[in-house]
């Protein structure tokens, strides 16, 4: 085995307050110390497999139970309720009809999104003994991460992390004494951005192609290997330890309100000190982009923020006050995504960005639907001709009436992820499209965000 | 009207006829036959080991050749056009033969806000290689854009091999990264 990535990073997760009643810090736990994925350290210093032992005294049921009360939502960009998910599982745990698997969403792909490797790379253990939780509260027999390809040195240490835990009886045969036996494994994808969808990813890791699945059946009814699955995220599982420490209805009292917990928002773009923030869920936008990260780091004002991820639509100066939780950002007409902020400044081409995202679509789309496929790709074409002074004014309303019928028809949602830029570029900043079309010039005088050598 | 010219990358969908490199080596070595049974008798579908297969065939032939392709087949028990149809799907399997340091550069919206064009222009310049264009006369260097290496925060990111530059990567940087390339350095945890 190589060896284990030991390298400070220079960026730090932690800001003034970080950890304060004000901050708390569950899932960032010890962020920044390089020993801290190492199971005495984890159970030394944070309380370390304290809520799997309490768990599994705990009768399965509750232990979901417990999870509702929480309330905690899934943080891979749905945020469909968790202790929700899980009880869509099989009920009865003693029949031995169904092998039941736990996994792991860790295919991080979305642009302007970080936070699953920081937990990966900080907290592995967080993972593990939430995925331990986990599994005895759906009475799963195997747990599967899914990393993703390019992230091979945190795959060696969170396989390191899970060597650690079943040396220490927290793995494997008869974990504890309780007659449950219980694995984890990592799974590597390759390089498919369409593997973080749900169905498609059991298709990766039945050793296909990455396709979406048509829904029903859902993967609780049938998911990895025909068999009953949960899939969650990285975070949402990292979340369930503390919840089970501190209790669910505890936890529900951190953020806002049907918006519990925290959140990790990984910032970058032109802000001062971009990198990752935990914070409670509702904390205003312009809190975290002007006074943590210190704002615009250009000096330029700042024009644009996209809230979560690539795939959610761009607010503008109007909104920069939004709590950030899943429904005030859909209320302002966004999503919570995956909580990475993007923020552009002043001198950013809209159109060179919307360029940039809208090739992403049409590069990771799986080819599988035609509304995606064809779509994604013709978008492309048409920012493409404007981008480069070749656009016409009808191009626009092109544009415009494309997003309808690539949204909502398609399997999975990567079709409605690439609507989403798309569609608030165009209400937003439609000057900016015009400009380019009548002038042949950017409206924005900032660098160039495209590169003239590049492949595509 | 103007449409965007096909690129001239290795990972582009084959021509009518047209079929993918070989390479030199035809057969798995004994041990990575043993790491694939291994990984097969985890998962309760053969099948499963496809990927983690393809894995291994990159690392022992240098790119997912033909052959290699035939060999996850064979050694998994599993049709050929499965694993080739696998393996087209992913882009981080090669397909045609790579340079001894494979340069990726993210060049999506954090890292192009943070000057990843820029950047990808001097990578392209110092190795003197475009983008997907195959490895340099000596073998030494090959580039590739990618989209996101999720190091959005300290953006602009690259990869060499397995070894993530997610340390805002500049012109400096760069050089040092190369240099150390030439002298064969990995970092420890990149081996």
């Amino acid at each position: 085995m190589a060896a284990i990535r030991t390298k400070p990073d220079h960026h730090t997760y932690t800001f003034p307050g970080f950890g304060s009643e004000k901050f708390p810090n569950l899932l960032l736990r010890g962020a920044g110390d390089l020993n801290n994925w190492h199971l005495k350290v984890y159970e030394q210093q944070h309380e370390g497999y304290v809520a799997m032992k309490a768990a599994l005294k705990m009768e399965p049921v509750a232990v979901t139970e417990e999870v509702k009360t929480s309330g905690l939502r899934g943080r891979g960009g749905a945020g469909f309720p968790c202790g929700l998910k899980w009880s869509f599982m099989p009920k009865d745990t003693a029949d031995r009809k169904f092998t039941r698997y736990l996994v792991c969403n860790a295919d991080e792909g979305e642009p302007g999104t970080f936070k699953d490797r920081v937990i990966l790379e900080y907290n592995p253990h967080q993972l593990i003994e939430g995925m331990i939780i986990g599994g005895w509260a759906m009475q799963c027999v195997t747990g599967y991460v899914y990393v993703r390809g390019e992230f091979l040195w945190l795959i060696e240490k969170l396989e390191a992390a899970i060597q650690e835990a079943r040396d220490a009886g927290y793995l494997g045969k008869n974990i504890l004494g309780t007659g449950w036996d219980y694995d984890i494994l990592v799974h590597r994808g390759a390089g498919a951005y369409i593997c973080g969808e749900e169905t498609a990813l059991l298709n990766s890791l039945e050793g296909r192609r990455g396709e979406p699945r048509v829904k029903p059946p859902f993967p609780a009814a049938k998911g990895a290997f025909g068999q009953p699955t949960t899939i969650n995220n990285v975070e949402t599982l990292a979340a369930v330890p503390p919840i089970m420490r501190m209790g669910g209805a505890e936890y529900a009292k951190i953020g806002s309100p049907k918006n519990s917990g925290t959140r990790i928002f990984g910032v970058s773009g032109h802000v001062k000190r971009p990198g990752i923030y935990e914070l409670p869920m509702g904390t205003p936008m312009n809190f975290l982009v002007e006074e943590l990260c210190g704002g615009s780091s250009t000096g330029r004002k700042i024009k644009a923020i996209i809230p979560g991820g690539a795939s959610c639509p761009m607010l503008d100066e109007k909104d920069f006050d939004v709590p950030m939780d899943f429904d005030n950002l859909r209320a302002r007409g966004s999503m919570g995504g995956s909580g990475g902020l993007i923020v552009m400044d002043e001198d950013t081409c809209i159109v060179q960005a919307t360029l940039r995202l809208i090739r992403f679509y049409a590069h990771e789309s799986c080819g599988q639907c035609t509304p995606c496929r064809e779509g994604c790709n013709w978008m492309e074409m048409i920012l493409y001709r404007i981008e480069h002074g070749e656009g016409k004014m009808e191009d626009l309303d092109l544009l415009a009436s494309l997003t309808p019928r690539i949204g909502m028809r398609t399997l999975c949602p990567l079709g409605d992820a690439a609507c989403g830029p798309m569609d608030s570029a165009l209400q937003k900043f439609r000057h900016e499209f015009e400009h380019h079309i009548t002038h042949k010039t950017c409206y924005a005088t900032g660098s160039r965000l495209l590169s003239k050598v590049g492949a595509h | 009207m103007n449409h965007p010219q096909p690129p001239e990358t290795s990972n582009e969908p084959l021509a009518p006829g047209q079929r993918l490199p070989e390479s030199e080596r035809r057969e798995f070595s004994p041990e990575a036959i043993a790491e694939i049974q291994a990984i097969m008798a985890k998962y309760p579908d053969k099948l499963a080991a496809t990927l983690p297969a393809l894995h291994i065939a990159q690392r022992e032939f240098g790119f997912v050749s033909l052959s290699a392709m035939k060999a996850v087949a064979k050694a998994i028990g599993i049709p050929e056009g499965h694993v080739f149809g696998v393996a087209t799907f992913y882009t981080m399997y090669q397909k045609a033969p790579v340079g001894r340091y494979h340069f990726s550069v993210c060049t999506n919206i954090s890292c192009a806000l943070r000057g990843a064009a820029q950047l990808l222009e001097k990578v392209c310049e110092k190795t003197g290689v475009k983008p997907g264009a195959g490895p340099s006369p000596d073998g030494m260097w090959s580039v590739e854009e990618v989209e996101c290496l999720a190091g959005c925060g300290v953006a602009p990111c690259v990869q060499v091999n397995h070894d993530v530059y997610d340390e805002l990567v500049d012109e400096q940087k760069l050089i040092e990264v190369m240099e150390a390339c030439k002298r064969g350095e990995y970092r420890p945890w990149a081996q």
